[in-house]
């Protein structure tokens, strides 16, 4: 077989073939499998809301999420309102709030525009707990959680998520023995001033029996991650402090 | 003559130690050092590009007569480039819980040098059945690696190994711990994995004089 595969003729004609040939195979793939994806993803931010509020089946180290085919009915169980809140508090109830793209919503404040903070409220033996999503940056790309609060904003419950942080370091904040430090901690002084968390190194508190300094304790080698979960609670939470202002005025 | 001839066979068994992809043939060092801070990830990438190289191998090994030579790394790396997402894509719809374990490795894996190192010494030059023994043969032996640098980083880094504590817990001082022993954290530091690769590339030449260049 005598084809000059250096033409240049040949080259350009086969970089076409080859474009068109793989473009269209992972476009078809795409396509067809994004309905399942969406159902995928849509399932799995139930199931962190839920985690955040403490409805999982945990054992003691691991992190097991409500199972796919029952997060749909304990999802309507246990969250009993969800919330789309303006910059002042003022909630509007949303059944799909759930659904709101955090990083869109960050996008439009960037741009000037106005932000929807969604809200979920949820009822667990007699406890409300208010489950807020945030997101930020780590070391690599984007990370986000949901951190349940109770009316005072004292952490419930969180759930941290990456995109794609370093593997056995900064991946860590999904580990439950830094999700689970959160617990317990305050975001409020006692004067009702936000603190927020900050995610500190050499806090001398690394079993994190202190719960009023405000600080948890840091994942070795992962300093900028862990100033990026900081970063994204102060600023993302701070946007609700109307709404629980509001929200304790209303119970006293 | 059986599925595996003695040549065959060589293919295999060479990249495991002297014709090993990290330590002889200095490929795939970036990722070796990248994600080595524990066992599990190590494991997980390992699995990966075994099936990354082995599926790799044997396309481009298909198509070696008809690359035009120009273009063969940018061909090459659409090959590899493609079949990564189509596997992405295909875990994140039906196996959800496992992409989100892998999708970090996803870009390793496309930017691995190993791969693309393969492709262009041997599956250009070979068929498609030598092809995929020797992409298996390679991703086996950067997997040992792997996991060597992994079990070492994790004992000494965390006192783990794949997540469980083996040498006592280091913050109620139990075990080892008990006596004043301490985890070294440098050891979850990239730099270490650098050194590691260097002490076994150091013992593998020590015992095989044959691998030391002049």
């Amino acid at each position: 077989m005598s084809r000059n595969t250096d033409s240049n003729q040949y080259t350009i004609l086969f970089a076409i073939g080859m474009v068109v040939i793989v473009g269209s195979l992972l476009a078809f793939t795409a396509s067809s499998l994004k309905p399942n994806i969406v159902e995928n993803e849509r399932m799995e931010k139930q199931q962190n809301i839920l985690y955040a509020m403490g409805v999982n089946e945990n054992g003691d180290n691991d992190i097991v999420f409500v199972s796919t085919d029952k997060v749909a009915s304990e999802f309507s169980k246990y969250v009993t309102t969800q919330l789309v809140l303006d910059a002042q508090g003022n909630a509007l109830e949303d059944n799909e709030a759930y659904l709101i793209d955090v990083k869109k919503e960050q996008a439009k404040a960037k741009n000037g525009g106005t932000r929807a903070l969604p809200l979920f409220v949820g009822k667990k033996e007699g406890q409300s707990y208010y489950i807020i999503p945030i997101r930020g940056k780590g070391l690599w790309d984007a990370i986000w959680g949901y951190v349940a609060l109770d009316e005072d904003m004292v952490v419930q419950g969180a759930f941290f998520d990456h995109a794609a942080e370093t593997p056995g370091l900064g991946a860590n904040i999904k580990q439950r023995y830094f999700m689970d430090d959160f617990i317990g901690e305050k975001l409020l002084s006692s004067t009702g001033d936000f603190k927020g968390i900050t995610v500190a190194k050499g806090n001398n508190d690394p079993k994190n029996l202190i719960k009023d300094d405000y600080e948890v304790d840091a994942l070795a080698g992962a300093t900028i991650t862990g100033d990026g979960v900081s970063a994204m609670i102060k600023s993302d939470l701070k946007l609700y402090l109307p709404y629980f202002k509001n929200l304790k005025n209303q119970l006293n | 003559m059986g599925l595996l001839s003695k040549k065959d066979i060589k293919l295999i068994t060479d990249p495991l130690a002297d014709n090993n992809p990290i330590t002889i043939q200095v490929l795939g060092i970036c990722s070796a050092l990248a994600i080595t801070a524990e066992l599990k990830a190590s494991l997980v990438m390992g699995i990966a590009v075994l099936f990354v190289m082995g599926v790799g191998n044997v396309v481009i090994s298909l198509i070696r007569n008809i690359i035009p030579s120009k273009i063969r790394i940018i061909v090459q790396l659409i090959v590899v480039a493609s079949l990564v997402i189509i596997v992405d894509q295909v875990l994140k719809a039906f196996a959800y819980e496992l992409s989100k374990t892998l999708s970090v490795f996803v870009g390793l894996i496309i930017t691995n040098c190993i791969i693309m190192g393969r492709f262009e010494a041997f599956a250009l030059g070979n068929g498609p059945w030598r092809a995929f023994l020797d992409g298996i043969g390679n991703a086996f032996g950067y997997a040992v690696i792997l996991l060597a640098v992994g079990f070492f980083r994790e004992l000494l880094g965390s006192g783990t190994l794949f997540g469980i504590p083996v040498l006592g817990d280091p913050i109620e001082k139990t075990g080892l711990y008990a006596t004043g022993y301490e985890n070294n954290g440098f050891m979850l530091m990239p730099p270490m994995a650098l050194i590691i690769v260097g002490l076994i590339i150091w013992v593998q030449r020590s015992r095989n004089k044959a691998l030391i260049e002049d």
